[in-house]
């Protein structure tokens, strides 16, 4: 089964690669960009058809690993 | 005093650390691999060293902070055991929950590799006890990603515990709130029981007058004071 994990930043913690990407943005002259915050999208292919049993290891894959959750949120999406 | 030097895939600063661990406390520090899952007995000392550990791929720290070494580091310092984390170690700690917060990528996107000066803010720790609380310190920082973040409810405690290691600062003292972006200008923490110390700076690279300054040598000196008390 495929999946992913997509962990964004917290509200109010401050990106600074997000901010430089916003500013490269305005300069290659992409109109209309407000903000642009930075995340991280993780590919995962779970074995076997559970998809209850798979976002549970997901989410245990996240709280360990895949995210620090003093600043990053995550959501899990079975694909 | 007996010390061990973490070591993990991507560390560089282990032999500065372990050079001047022999040069002050006259010993030679174990050096541990990451994959070891118990620490020399009688340890007194671990140290996480700088680097780049897994070429900091997912978070800074973050990989190496789940190996299996970090679970006798934990035990060791719930013990009470010394742990000095720097640089990179420092992230390690962090990641790993010795130490709370966060280092997050330096405000101004800029890799910061000079000398700083830093504030002593407190005297009574075992890794202080040899500095004057307020005076200032030149050592070494080379960190991209050394910004101190943590929630306002943490920094909060960690100023009214008196946690706060190191600061920022002027030669005169005066702290500098924009060096990389770190909350309240914070360079090194302490762990609740003053028995871990996370820090961004090299204290182990000014050891030596043949590289100039020597104002890391009294964290040493402190660390083989206090175990001989």
């Amino acid at each position: 089964m495929k999946a992913r994990v997509i962990v964004t930043l917290k509200t109010g913690v401050l990106d600074p690669q997000g901010k430089a990407i916003e500013s490269a943005l305005k300069s290659l002259g992409v109109e209309g960009v407000e903000s642009v915050r930075q995340g991280k999208i993780f590919e995962i292919e779970v074995a076997g058809a559970d998809r209850a049993k798979a976002e549970a290891k997901l989410k245990e894959a996240a709280d360990k690993l895949l995210s620090n959750t003093v600043i990053e949120n995550y959501r899990v999406e079975i694909l | 005093m007996k010390a061990a030097v973490l070591v993990f895939p991507g560390i560089n600063r282990e032999h500065d650390m372990a050079r001047a661990l022999k040069l002050i406390s006259g010993k030679e520090a174990a050096m541990i691999w990451h994959t070891e899952t118990e620490l020399p007995a009688g340890t007194d000392l671990v140290v996480i060293p700088g680097g780049f550990s897994y070429g900091d791929y997912l978070r800074c720290g973050a990989i190496a902070a789940r190996a299996p070494i970090m679970q006798a580091v934990r035990k060791h310092a719930d013990k009470g055991g010394l742990v000095l984390a720097v640089c990179n170690g420092f992230q390690i700690a962090c990641e790993a929950g010795l130490l709370p917060g966060v280092l997050m990528r330096n405000a101004k996107m800029k890799f910061m590799c000079k000398e700083v000066h830093l504030r002593i803010e407190r005297s009574d720790t075992p890794f202080t006890r040899g500095y004057n609380a307020g005076s200032v310190i030149r050592v070494p920082v080379a960190h991209g990603e050394g910004n101190y973040i943590a929630d306002a409810e943490t920094i909060a405690r960690l100023e009214g515990e008196n946690r706060v290691a190191f600061r920022y600062a002027s030669a005169d003292g005066k702290v500098d709130p924009h060096f990389n972006g770190s909350m309240n200008a914070i360079a090194g923490i302490f762990s609740e029981k003053l028995n871990i110390l996370g820090l961004m700076p090299h204290p182990e690279n000014h050891v030596d007058p043949v590289v100039g300054p020597t104002d890391g040598r009294r964290l040493f000196e402190s660390l083989v004071e206090t175990l001989a008390a």
